[in-house]
């Protein structure tokens, strides 16, 4: 079973007018359709990786599976308990067990905090151990993500680099043994001779302790690193889901082929062909009711302005791309 | 690459470029005995992580340094002129904008938002030609062209942009007195994948349409090598290693390269196994007197502790920082392996 399910998820925030447009001249509200009937499952064990260009709802996803966000409509299963409909204690043990890796490790971390207190602070807000227990648990954390306890642990994050601070944030995570790991972006704020640490840290961390997780980046060559499957979204829809190394190496979806296309590649001798889509991404705000790049894709006729296919992600080997026209396509590039 | 970078003729010559700020914790040595020269039409890009010194040497080299900053060279001149000896009002006057343009970090945040597009590159053409604002705003609708911006978006304000339009919008601004020389920090920094690729995309091509030489500077690597033609490899305030991009790419020479070669990420080699270099960057305050790459170096020798490594020539404009510098290709593939770096921990 899977572990996350998301069925048919949406996220629309309102954006009122102001108050002489609403009062005097009766203008609607409009909607930012942040995300779109969104279909994921994570199974245990997974790194369930999601790309996109700003904008595409990859944060607000991760918002909502944290239970820092309630959907618009759809439902968030957790080990098949709706969330929506789920007591206090059982958000709780939800708070506990999603744990969430955030992407500035210079301003996610609380400056007046010595670092074992930061990454105490969550078993203490849960009184998940007596103190003691707790104090024994979080120098052993820090020992875990690579930070000698003994030199860090009454230091403060100013003292530390960024690589050490992105450790802390993970060691907070960690902490809380959770079952669920929501990791948004968690290298960018990185110099590339770290990044690889960290990486191997999380992976290694994964590898003892199983747990699941989303790892939002807009990265595909980290992504292609790290994650087992790989989701593409496009302003609040998904457009591709599959294993990691067949949605990059043969994506399917228009979109995802100018995405991979796109991806700058070190080595001088590569020569990349031109994506041959146009125009720049929009905002979702009242978008039509079809797929949301049906605009700047080269290949859209009529039928892609109105609907829109939703993916069924539930197998995991499966890999699919939410595109009518796949069969006009050529079979490679764009 | 272009057939037309003369190297023998430079646009730009910098000879031991250094540069120390004064701080309350001491002197920081940021830029050190840094040498290289910029050929007519060529992208010579500079490559490093966060405090390696690539911002600092660029202020050094466009004057715009703080109070506190110091600068000393051998030789720094463009197109022969010395622009050491060169006051700062004719360095502004003669110099900036003119012949060595910049478009800065963070393009993005660099408009004024309470200014229309247009008006604000109209005025900084009027600030150093008198023409007209007629003739000014043709002269705009034309860099709008070049950049792949449409005219009329002249008259939007900075927050109707998206990210890449106002960094392109840049890019116009920095192109519009045909300077010979455009140093671009972190062009592409903060935009989207498809953005990026087409700003890369832009400035290729606008490399091809005019003649400027272009000084490129970013941490990513996969950006220096799709665009430059030679690059330099900057750690702790010095070149570690400069040479052609093809060169420095197939036979990487200074243990710093191997590492960051390990460490970087190519969505073209998956299965590739990420290697991180121990440690952290260093902070470079007191004199330097040794290398600075030296704590986190798997192949360090006594020496490397003790002394500075002065730039070994290998041929071919390969200069490599390093006393083991000759040894690269034995280094070579001792470097690819994993457990090289882990013994350090």
């Amino acid at each position: 079973m899977a572990l996350v399910e998301l069925k048919h998820l949406t996220k629309h925030f309102e954006v009122r007018p102001g108050l002489v447009d609403r009062t005097l001249r009766n203008k609607p509200s409009r909607y930012i359709k942040a995300v779109e009937r969104l279909n994921i499952d994570v199974q245990e064990n997974e790194i369930l990786g999601i790309a996109g260009e700003s904008g595409c709802g990859k944060s607000t996803t991760c918002m909502m599976i944290a239970g820092l966000l309630p959907p618009t409509s759809g439902e968030i299963r957790y080990r098949g308990q709706n969330l929506g409909t789920a007591d206090a204690a059982a958000l709780k043990m939800h708070r506990r067990n999603v744990q969430m890796i955030f992407q500035d490790p210079y301003e996610s971390l609380n400056p007046r905090f010595r670092i074992a207190d930061i990454v105490a602070e969550g078993p203490r807000a849960l009184k998940l151990w007596p103190e003691s227990e707790i104090s024994e648990r979080v120098i052993a954390m820090l020992a875990g993500v690579g930070l000698n306890p003994g030199k860090y642990a009454e230091r403060f994050p100013h003292e530390l680099s960024g690589g050490e601070r992105q450790r802390v944030g993970i060691a907070s995570a960690m902490v809380m043994e959770p079952e669920m790991i929501i990791a948004d972006e968690p290298l960018s704020m990185l110099d590339v001779s770290i990044r690889a640490g960290i990486l191997d840290l999380f992976r290694e961390l994964q590898d003892q302790r199983g747990f699941s997780s989303v790892y939002v980046s807009h990265d595909l060559s980290i992504l292609g690193n790290v994650a087992d499957r790989l989701m593409i979204m496009y302003l609040g829809q998904a457009m591709e889901v599959g294993p990691v190394e067949q949605v990059i190496r043969s994506p399917q979806h228009p979109y995802t082929r100018a995405l991979i296309g796109a991806v700058a590649i070190p080595d001088p001798r590569v020569k990349r062909p031109i994506p041959k889509i146009s125009g720049d991404i929009s905002r979702p705000i009242d978008p039509p009711p079809g797929c949301r790049f049906a605009p700047r894709c080269p290949y859209a006729d009529d039928s892609c302005g109105h609907t829109f296919l939703e993916l069924d992600t539930s197998d995991p080997g499966r890999h699919q791309a939410a595109c009518h026209r796949l069969h006009v396509l050529p079979d490679e590039g764009l | 690459m272009s057939d037309t970078i003369n190297i023998a003729e430079p646009v730009l010559e910098v000879k031991d470029l250094g540069v120390r700020y004064e701080t309350s914790q001491g002197m920081v040595h940021a830029v050190s005995g840094v040498t290289f020269d910029v050929g007519k039409n060529e992208v010579f890009g500079i490559a490093g992580e966060s405090g390696c010194g690539k911002s600092t040497l660029i202020r050094a080299l466009l004057r715009l340094l703080p109070d506190n900053a110091d600068s000393t060279a051998d030789r720094m001149r463009y197109l022969g002129m010395d622009l050491f000896a060169m006051s700062d009002a004719d360095f502004r006057e003669k110099i900036l904008w003119q012949e060595i343009s910049l478009v800065p970090q963070s393009a993005m945040n660099s408009l004024n938002p309470v200014y229309r597009v247009g008006d604000q590159v109209i005025e900084a053409i009027r600030a150093h030609r008198s023409i007209s604002k007629v003739e000014a705003a043709e002269r705009v609708a034309e860099l709008f062209d070049v950049v792949g911006l449409q005219s009329d978006l002249m008259q939007s304000f900075p927050h109707e942009f998206s990210g890449g339009m106002r960094q392109r919008a840049m890019i116009a601004m920095s192109l519009a007195l045909d300077p010979g020389l455009i140093v671009m920090d972190e062009p592409t920094t903060g935009l989207d994948v498809l953005v990026q690729e087409r700003i890369l995309r832009r400035i290729r091509e606008i490399r091809a349409e005019i003649s400027s030489s272009i000084i490129l500077i970013t941490h990513d690597i996969a950006v220096i090598a799709e665009l430059s033609d030679r690059i330099a490899i900057m750690y702790g305030g010095q070149f570690m290693e400069q040479a052609s991009a093809i060169e420095l790419f197939d036979n990487p020479s200074h243990p710093y390269t191997l590492g960051l070669k390990n460490a970087f990420p190519s969505i073209q080699n998956l299965g590739n196994e990420l290697i991180s270099i121990p440690g952290s960057p260093p902070t470079i305050s007191g004199p330097i007197s040794c290398c600075p790459f030296e704590p986190r170096c798997p192949f360090h020798i006594e020496q490397c502790a003790i002394s500075l490594p002065q730039p070994l020539d290998c041929g071919n404009g390969h200069e490599v920082r390093c006393f083991r510098g000759d040894e690269a290709e034995q280094l070579r593939p001792l470097a690819a392996d994993k457990n090289t770096w882990r013994s350090l921990n």
